[in-house]
C-alpha cells in the first residue's frame, strides 16, 4: 500500500499558456516560452505581476544534447525578468515538466512561496531524425541501448507482450491513432491538424495533380496496414504509432489556495498529486503494466480521495500507440487487458464515457519532451474551465481531470488530478 | 572469479569470455542478471555469482528498422532489419539481448516463447573487444 499523503496547504492554478507545438525553423526556446508566458499572464483575468513570482521551476529534458546549451532555469528567468529570483531546472526525460509542476507545489505547500511559476521547454527540431533518435535513447536504461532497442523498440516489446498475453493485435493500436487524430484538428496548438481520412484524401489530391498512380483506401485501417504509407519503425510501431519531433513550451502559475482569488474567478485547483520510479525492461516483473504509473495513480487517488471512476477525462502519455493501453489499464480507467476493448468500442472518444487525450495526444499534439507534463495539465485546465472549443468534452458538470506523463521507458510516471469546484 | 565486483564492468568481462553471469542472493536466493550489488529483494543478503546455462525463450521482442549508430554500422537499415528481445532464461531472470537466426523482415514468423540459446558476439571497437550478448533458436 502507498502511504496517504497530504499538502501542507492547497495550491492552485490560475493561469496557464502554452506555445503552439511544432517545428519551427525560426523561433527558438526562447521565443516559445516567452508565447507560453504571454498566453499565461493574459489568462490570469485579475491580473499578475511578475515582479510578485516568488520562483520558477522549469522542466527541460536535454536542450544540453538538442541545442548544445544546458542551465535554462536562468535563462528562461531572464528573459520573463523575474531575475534574481530563484529558478531551478528539473529532469525526468518526457515527464521533466511534471516533475516542475510538483516542485512548484511542494514549495507553496510548504508554505515557503505563495507564488511560483512553472514551466517546461523543449526544442528538438533542429537537429536530425537521427540525432533525436539518439539523443531520446539517452533515456532508455544502458542494457537495452546495448542489446539494440532503440525508444520506438522498447514499446514495440513491449506491444509483443501485451498482444500474447491479451490477444490484441495491431488494429487495436490503429484505434489509438485514428482517434487521437480525430481529436487534434479540433485543437489550435496541435502539431498535426488532420484526420487520418484527411491525410488519405492529401495523399489522393496530391498524387493525382503529379500524375502519379493513385491508392484509393477502403478506410483508415486500410491506410495504416498500407506499409508505403505506413512504414514500421520498430515492429510493431510503424510510423502512426510514433508522436513526432517538436519544438513547444508550456508554463502555469501556482499560488495558495487562499489567496488564487485574488488572481483569477476561475482557479483550478490540485486536488492529487503522485509520483512513481520504475525500472529498465528487463527488470520489470511484466511487461504490460508500468509499476511506476500504478505507483503515482494510488498516491494521487490516495490524497484526493477519488477514484478511478471519478476522472471524468484524462490526457496520458501516448509517446507510442501501445502506451495508451497500458496506462488507461494503469490508472484505473478500466481493467488490466480491456484497454484496447475499451478503445475498440469507443469508450475513449471525445463523446464517449472516458475521453482519452482531447487535445490530441502526444501523438498529435506533439511532444517536445520538457513541455509535454505541462502541457497535458493545460489542456486540463482549458477543459474544466469550458475553454476547450470544439474539442469540448461536452458533458455538463465538468469537474475533474487527471494528467499522466511518462519519462523515458516508464523510469519516471506522475499523476495529477485537478478540479473545479 | 569470487574477486570480482557485482558491476557492469565485470559482468562485460564475462561476456568477452563467452560466460553468462549473474548475481544470487545468499539470503533469499533472488537472482540478477546482470547482477547486482545490493539485493533489491530483502536488503540484507551478501552476493555470490552464478554462471548461466544460456538457455531461455522469448518473452517479448521488437524487429527494429532505424537503429542506432552501431547498429547502421553493422549494416542494418530499414530494408534490413534487426531483431531485440527480452529472453526469460531457465533460471527465471531476463535479459536483453540481440535475437538472431530469425526473419526480422516477417515479424509474424516469430513466436513469444520460442526457445532460444545465447550465442556471444565479439567485436573489436576502438582496439579493445566489446561482446554483444545475442540469443538464437535452440
Ligand atoms: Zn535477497
Amino acid at each position: 500500500m502507498v502511504k496517504k499523503r497530504k499538502l501542507g496547504r492547497g495550491v492552485a492554478i490560475v493561469g496557464a499558456g502554452m506555445s503552439k507545438f511544432g517545428m519551427f525553423k525560426d523561433k527558438d526556446s526562447k521565443d516559445l516560452f516567452t508565447e507560453a508566458f504571454n498566453e499565461m499572464t493574459a489568462s490570469v483575468n485579475k491580473g499578475i505581476d511578475p515582479n510578485d513570482i516568488d520562483a520558477l521551476y522549469l522542466g527541460n529534458f536535454s536542450n544540453d544534447f538538442f541545442m548544445h546549451q544546458s542551465h535554462w532555469g536562468p535563462i528562461i528567468a531572464d528573459i520573463i525578468g523575474t531575475v534574481p529570483k530563484p529558478a531551478t531546472r528539473t529532469e525526468g526525460a518526457c515527464a521533466s515538466s511534471a516533475l516542475a509542476f510538483r516542485e512548484g507545489i511542494f514549495a507553496i505547500a510548504s508554505g515557503f512561496y505563495d507564488i511560483v511559476l512553472v514551466g517546461g521547454l523543449e526544442e528538438m527540431s533542429k537537429r536530425t531524425t537521427e540525432e533525436v533518435a539518439e539523443g531520446l535513447a539517452l533515456a532508455t536504461v544502458p542494457y537495452e541501448g546495448r542489446a539494440g532497442f532503440t525508444f520506438p523498440g522498447v514499446f514495440g516489446a513491449i506491444a509483443t507482450a501485451y498482444f500474447e498475453k491479451y490477444g490484441a493485435n495491431r488494429e487495436h493500436l490503429m484505434n489509438v491513432t485514428i482517434k487521437s487524430h480525430n481529436n487534434a484538428p479540433l485543437n489550435p496548438k496541435a502539431q498535426f491538424k488532420l484526420t487520418i481520412r484527411d491525410m488519405m484524401n492529401v495523399k489522393v489530391e496530391s498524387a493525382k495533380k503529379k500524375g502519379l498512380p493513385v491508392t484509393e483506401w477502403i478506410d483508415e485501417k486500410d491506410f495504416l496496414r498500407d506499409p508505403r504509407a505506413n512504414p514500421v519503425v520498430a515492429w510493431p510501431m510503424h510510423l502512426y504509432d510514433c508522436c513526432p519531433i517538436s519544438d513547444g513550451a508550456s508554463c502555469m502559475l501556482l499560488v495558495a489556495e487562499e489567496i488564487a482569488k485574488n488572481f483569477t474567478d476561475a482557479p483550478i485547483y490540485v486536488a492529487g498529486i503522485g509520483q512513481g520510479s520504475g525500472r529498465g525492461l528487463h527488470a520489470c516483473k511484466d511487461f504490460t503494466y508500468f509499476e511506476a504509473t500504478r505507483y503515482a495513480a494510488q498516491e494521487a487517488y490516495g490524497m484526493s480521495n477519488l477514484k478511478p471512476e471519478d476522472i471524468q477525462f484524462a490526457e496520458v502519455h501516448d509517446c507510442f500507440s501501445i502506451a495508451e493501453l497500458l496506462h488507461i489499464e494503469d490508472l484505473g480507467f478500466f481493467e488490466p487487458g480491456e484497454g484496447y476493448k475499451a478503445v475498440a468500442d469507443g469508450l475513449t472518444r471525445l463523446n464517449g464515457t472516458k475521453p482519452i487525450n482531447t487535445s490530441g495526444g502526444l501523438k498529435c499534439k506533439g511532444h517536445p519532451v520538457g513541455a509535454t507534463g505541462i502541457s497535458q495539465l493545460y489542456e486540463v485546465w482549458t477543459q474544466l474551465r469550458g475553454k476547450a472549443g470544439k474539442r469540448q468534452v461536452p458533458i455538463d458538470d465538468l469537474r475533474v481531470g487527471g494528467a499522466h506523463n511518462l519519462g523515458g521507458t516508464g523510469g519516471t510516471c506522475t499523476f495529477t488530478i485537478l478540479e473545479r469546484r | 572469479m569470487q574477486e570480482r565486483p557485482f558491476s557492469d564492468i565485470s559482468y562485460e568481462q564475462f561476456l568477452n569470455e563467452e560466460r553468462l553471469m549473474g548475481s544470487r542472493c545468499t539470503q533469499c536466493n533472488a537472482l540478477y542478471v546482470p547482477p547486482r550489488p545490493i539485493c533489491v529483494e530483502c536488503h540484507r543478503g551478501d552476493m555470490s555469482w552464478e554462471e548461466m546455462t544460456g538457455k531461455g525463450k522469448l518473452s517479448a521482442f521488437t524487429c527494429i528498422a532505424i537503429g542506432p549508430s552501431f547498429m547502421i554500422a553493422e549494416g542494418y537499415h530499414r530494408k534490413n532489419p534487426y531483431c531485440s528481445g527480452v529472453v526469460e532464461l531457465e533460471e527465471g531472470a531476463r535479459v536483453d539481448a540481440r535475437i538472431e537466426g530469425v526473419d526480422p523482415k516477417n515479424p509474424e514468423t516469430i513466436k513469444i516463447g520460442l526457445p532460444l540459446s545465447v550465442k556471444f558476439l565479439h567485436r573489436k571497437e576502438d582496439e579493445s573487444l566489446k561482446t554483444y550478448l545475442a540469443f538464437r533458436p535452440s
